[in-house]
């Protein structure tokens, strides 16, 4: 059983390092960038983010003053037991996300979308977001925070198998060219792409790509991770870097995630993870331990599973016939 | 004072800026600003320009610097106020308040994000001799929040909440900032456009058009979409 106090403090904590602390796998993306963008603009863009970053840690201050919209990726072991269970664990998170709100301080950012009316917590009707996903092992909860930002950078179409592999490429210009004119996306960016699901799906796939995968990390699929490649080479084509001044650097890493969709259609979101990357992910086992990491390998094998049974395995397929 | 960080000229302004020092900004300068510099967004617009109430404090001792942001801050339990980062807010949602708060407020500086057209330059800034700095990056608040020495006041906080509450930081090397605009009406980001368009063409070459459009899309990849 795990304790629902630890989940709390924990929780907290997530918050405060995805808030100050850029993550590595980011910060040495961003690096090599800096290295190679030839801009004076944009290279100048790029030497204050890096030292933007350092400032936030040494002075224990959030990255970026726009918290974003914190919210929760939470993944279950098929054997967690949860002190209280899931409406505790709920309960907890927003308690975290309220407390770290006032002492961070991060600024409170959510509101409701008519009234305006604003707690001052960066909680409310369906904030911060929880979504959950299971591993058939384990006995320990994961729990991923991350801070997007909100008004730029993402767009949905529906694309069509006829547009093929020109128009994922077409979309994907026509994105990074709209918000990255005076860097609105505040590149470089990790780029997620979700590709097909229904509609909200494709939407929920290419977020959790942009937000969830790592740079450096590629979709197992050799065919995808091509892909994500020449997209990312794509955007860092246009002639355009940080700020939308000229340069090269757009996109830090491109992550692709699918989904199997409507035959007749090629639903695809994009979505720019911004200058302030913000993820931090805890794993809380049942006997107290709690391990700090910014990956939070939340596309597991099982997630990305085809087959109707699991592992798919032949024999074992074969044991339930 | 100037200094030059490879190609491009470092600037320091002290608050309130005056014209001679306006006059001098070119596009593409790094400004760092001491002083005192205020926040006012759309709702202390609507509270000023709207409603016609004046701030509590008198505009010529909040200086002439007006910064869209909405600060990450937090009262304290002893009722101080503590400020973590801060970061501008995107500049071209308010270009419709411009005019008549410059002439309300005297102030000739815009801090905030990602500027304004060039058209609202001409109309608005030049006019009156204003300019326009762009934050970097633009999530560099962590070292702007290191340039606020002191939250002097927040105005309306009660009623404005945070983020939209009149803030005003006495402030110490703030910045880094960019003149996104001068006194001629320039803006960088439009000269940057300009070279960006030019390969534009190239890069949709020989991708075939999507099977089906949207109503208002535009292929004139020029244009921008603020
Ligand atoms: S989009 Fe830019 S301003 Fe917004 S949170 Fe990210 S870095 Fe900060």
């Amino acid at each position: 059983m795990i304790p629902i106090q630890l989940i709390e403090v924990s929780a907290h904590e997530l918050m405060t390092r995805a808030g100050i602390d850029i993550p590595a796998d980011y910060l040495s993306g961003l690096k090599a960038m800096a290295e190679v963008e030839e801009g004076d603009l944009s290279s100048f863009v790029l030497r204050a983010m890096l030292e933007n970053y350092e400032a936030a840690t040494v002075d224990r201050r959030p990255m970026c003053a726009d918290t974003g919209v914190p919210r929760y990726y939470v993944k279950v072991g098929n054997e967690t037991q949860i002190e209280g269970g899931f409406v505790a664990l709920e309960q907890a998170l927003r308690s975290a996300t309220a407390r770290a709100t006032h002492d961070i301080p991060l600024r409170p950012n959510r509101v409701q979308p008519l009234w305006r009316t604003d707690y001052n917590n960066n909680v409310g009707i369906n904030a911060p977001e929880i979504e959950y996903s299971f591993e058939p092992d384990g006995d320990w909860i994961e729990i991923t925070t991350v801070h997007k930002g909100g008004l730029f950078g993402t767009d949905y179409r529906m694309l069509f198998p006829g547009d093929g592999i020109d128009g994922i490429k077409r979309f994907f210009l026509d994105t990074m060219i709209t918000f990255g004119k005076r860097g609105l996306a505040c590149q470089p960016a990790i780029v997620g792409v979700g590709l097909g699901g229904s509609k909200d799906i494709a939407m929920v796939l290419g977020k959790q790509a942009a937000c969830l995968r790592i740079v450096g990390n590629k979709n197992p699929d050799p065919r995808i991770a091509e892909l994500e490649a020449e997209l990312k080479d794509l955007g860092n084509s246009i002639g355009m870097g940080a700020m939308g001044f000229v340069g090269k650097s757009m996109v830090v890493d491109c992550h692709i995630e699918v989904g199997y969709t409507h035959t007749g259609g090629m639903p695809m979101s994009i979505h720019a993870f911004c200058l302030s990357s913000r993820r931090a992910t805890a794993q809380i086992h049942p006997d107290g331990r709690v391990v700090h990491r910014t990956d939070p390998n939340w596309f597991t094998a099982y997630m990305r599973r085809e087959t109707v049974e699991w592992p798919p395995l032949k024999e074992h397929s074969r044991k339930f016939a | 004072m100037a200094t030059t960080q490879g190609t491009l000229k470092e600037v320091c302004l002290t608050t309130p800026v005056d014209d001679t020092a306006l006059r001098a900004l070119e596009i593409g300068n790094i400004v760092y600003l001491d002083g005192v510099i205020y926040t006012a967004r759309e709702r202390v617009y609507q509270r000023v320009i709207g409603d016609g109430e004046m701030p509590p404090e008198d505009f010529t001792s909040l200086g002439n610097v007006n910064f869209h942001c909405s600060p990450a801050a937090t009262a304290k339990q002893d009722g101080t106020l503590s400020v973590g980062a801060v970061t501008a807010t995107a500049s071209f949602r308010f270009s419709n308040w411009m005019a008549d708060w410059f002439r309300i407020s005297g102030a000739k500086v815009i801090i905030g994000k990602g500027g304004m057209s060039g058209k609202d330059y001409q109309a608005l800034f030049v006019p009156v001799g204003a300019i326009y700095l762009t934050t970097v990056g633009y999530g560099t608040g962590a070292l702007l929040g290191r340039g606020i020495k002191r939250v002097r006041s927040a105005h309306w906080l009660d009623e404005l909440g945070i983020a939209q509450a009149m803030w005003v930081f006495e402030v110490e090397r703030f910045g880094p900032l960019l003149v996104e605009s001068d006194h001629t009406g320039q803006s960088l980001f439009e000269v940057n456009n300009r070279s960006v368009n030019q390969g534009l063409a190239e890069l949709y070459k020989g991708l075939k058009p999507l099977s089906l459009s949207r109503y208002g899309e535009t292929d004139d990849r020029e244009r921008e979409l603020i």
